[in-house]
């Protein structure tokens, strides 16, 4: 394998030092960093030590690595149920931050970070960055919401860690993000992918070009996306698309992200411990096997997850990526344990609703799942807004175009769907990400 | 000779011609002749208006999809025949109309329709060609 020296510094920064740590250390740092956290969380969380209280489990029971299957899993209702602060393992005066989810449904999810927290949080998202091959001198545009959710000041945290010149625009206003990108001399880019997708398709209108910029990096996140959009994104423009992962519940953005080299993204192992479970049974899977991704904090202070269920369906790649980084990597997430909709017994991923909508020409438009239920069957229909590319004066090309649009996404999902065309921003966006799916059968 | 048209796609849902209506409205945009392609889902607006730069600019940035195309004015004798002998100098050209429209006011005993041809320039030479008259932005817009 490649020594950090061989694959040259460009992509390295200070922090990225634990990126490259031989993997006996590695693991022993895992395991000294599990104990105190089992230790940490049995002393201060309840909910965590009536758990492990049932199962006969002290801390001490931790022994080696592969002894973290013994313990409890957490799964996201905890996180309500505890609401606010019932999973907290430090007193308010340790706490430095509080974010919260957007929650669709009913009471938000806390998260709390002490000042060692925010530390974690800021150079996990260094490395990030460093692997994307950005350093100081890049100007990045933070474009993730700032605010309760974790996207904005946790990239804005990484990105000047770095050394980068941060513009800090937020969400929305694309008209004014595209002429700071380009009257500021932008280089990289942080928002969600669909977001990124619609400045693309304002710049085209407004007659800016930008393979024009100096935009050469993207770092997207905050939603699963695919290898098709990234394809379409780096047609249209000139960067480099990177796919960057994380979970309010973990730390935020910075749970892992990809290297120049875009095979999975590696996740930062030192503070996050990866599992892969199945997600039926819960039982453990080797690396290479798909299955639900399991996290636990390793240094987590605030509000310690252990083997937090992320409902995120993925692989640990079983060999060492070409970049020399001895940490593992996760493939891109294609898709959720609980975003898979059943529609006339048929499995359907809103994923594949995108790879359809990609392979008609023009471009990736804005698209929302409807399902309904009729007579006691199942109706799907997919919105899809409408693009000045997509737009002729002609009704016959528009009924052309939704035929098309039918006829590859019968093919794709291998059901009947419902075509609807929309008119543009008519779809509902929260904080950039589009929301895919409004299910309205009540069973 | 060519005529920019505005077309604007809409939902065919109560209220989503009166948005764009009210925004041309407020820059003092005087729509001449509109005409509504509709399907079950979805229409199309196509107008002519005074300024369609201005309302290209207004509707745009209000992120309406915007499109523009080139169409004829043509004079057509306001008396029965007069729209035949029109379309009779098209026949066996091989020109097709996409749509058509008509401009709601006279010009005396001319009654003008809006033309869209698969072919501009062809449909152009054929029509003047015939001794038809073909009106301008201009003299349309006065």
């Amino acid at each position: 394998m490649n020594s950090v020296l061989e694959t040259g510094i460009t992509d390295c920064h200070p922090a990225s030092v634990p990126d490259y740590m031989p993997v006996s250390a590695l693991q022993d740092l895992q395991l000294k960093r599990l104990q105190s956290v089992v230790k940490l969380a049995w002393d201060k969380v309840e909910l965590f030590r009536s758990r492990m209280v049932e199962r006969g489990l002290t801390p001490q029971r931790i022994r080696s690595l592969e002894d973290i299957a013994l313990l409890p899993f957490t799964v996201k209702s905890d996180l309500r149920d505890t609401y606010p602060f019932g999973l907290f393992a430090r007193p308010m005066k340790d706490i430095v931050r509080l974010h919260a989810s957007s929650g669709t449904t009913g009471k938000p999810i806390v998260v709390a970070y002490t000042k060692e927290d925010v530390d974690v949080w800021t150079s996990v998202l260094v490395r990030c960055f460093a692997g994307c091959g950005l350093h100081r001198g890049d100007v990045m545009q933070i474009a993730y919401g700032y605010g309760l959710f974790t996207g904005g000041l946790g990239a804005h945290y990484g990105a000047e860690g770095l050394g980068a010149t941060v513009v800090p625009t937020s969400g929305g206003q694309a008209d004014r993000q595209i002429m700071l990108m380009k009257d500021f001399g932008v280089t990289a880019m942080c928002c969600t992918p669909t977001y990124f997708l619609h400045l693309i398709d304002r710049a085209a209108e407004l007659g800016v070009d930008m393979k024009q910029l100096p935009l050469r990096a993207g770092v997207f996140g905050a939603e699963p996306w695919t290898e098709s959009m990234r394809k379409h994104i780096e047609e249209r423009t000139n960067i480099e698309a990177f796919d960057i992962y994380g979970l309010s519940e973990i730390i935020g953005p910075g749970v892992g992200c990809e290297c120049r080299q875009h095979r999975g993204m590696h996740i930062f192992e030192d503070h996050f411990y990866p599992e892969i479970v199945d997600p039926e049974t819960g039982a453990p899977l080797p690396d290479g096997c798909e299955g639900e991704l399991v996290l636990t904090t390793l240094s987590k202070q605030a509000m310690p997850m252990i083997r937090y269920r992320t409902r995120d369906i993925t692989t640990i790649l079983p060999d060492q990526c070409e970049c020399g980084r001895t940490l593992r990597r996760i493939a891109r997430i294609g898709r959720r344990s609980d975003d898979m909709l059943i529609i006339r017994g048929v499995n359907v991923f809103p994923s594949q609703v995108e790879t359809a909508l990609l392979q008609i020409e023009g471009t990736l438009p804005h698209y929302q799942i409807l399902l309904t239920r009729d007579s006691g069957l199942d109706q799907m229909e997919v919105k899809v807004e409408v693009t000045p590319q997509m737009f002729t004066d002609k009704i016959c090309a528009l009924q052309e175009l939704q035929t098309k649009i039918q006829a590859s996404l019968d093919r794709i999902l291998g059901i009947r769907v419902r075509v609807a065309l929309v008119e543009a921003h008519s779809i509902e966006r929260s904080e950039g990400k589009a929301k895919r799916v409004i299910d309205r059968r009540t069973s | 000779m060519k005529i920019q048209q505005i077309s604007l796609f809409v939902e065919n849902k109560p209220g989503h011609i009166s948005a764009p209506a009210r925004l041309l409205a407020q820059e003092g945009v005087d729509i001449r002749a509109l005409y509504l392609a509709d399907t079950q889902q979805y229409g199309i607006v196509r107008m002519v208006v005074s300024d369609w730069r201005k309302a290209a600019a207004v509707l745009e940035a209000h992120e309406f999809v915007v499109k523009l195309t080139e169409v004829l004015a043509v004079e057509v004798p306001d008396h029965p025949g007069g729209l035949a002998d029109v379309l009779g100098a098209l026949d066996a050209t091989g020109i097709n109309i996409e749509y058509m429209y008509a401009f709601p006011y006279l010009r005396g005993a001319q009654a003008v329709l809006i033309f869209r041809f698969n072919d501009l320039d062809a449909a152009i030479a054929r029509l003047q060609a015939a001794g038809i008259n073909l009106l301008g932005s201009d003299e349309l817009l006065k």
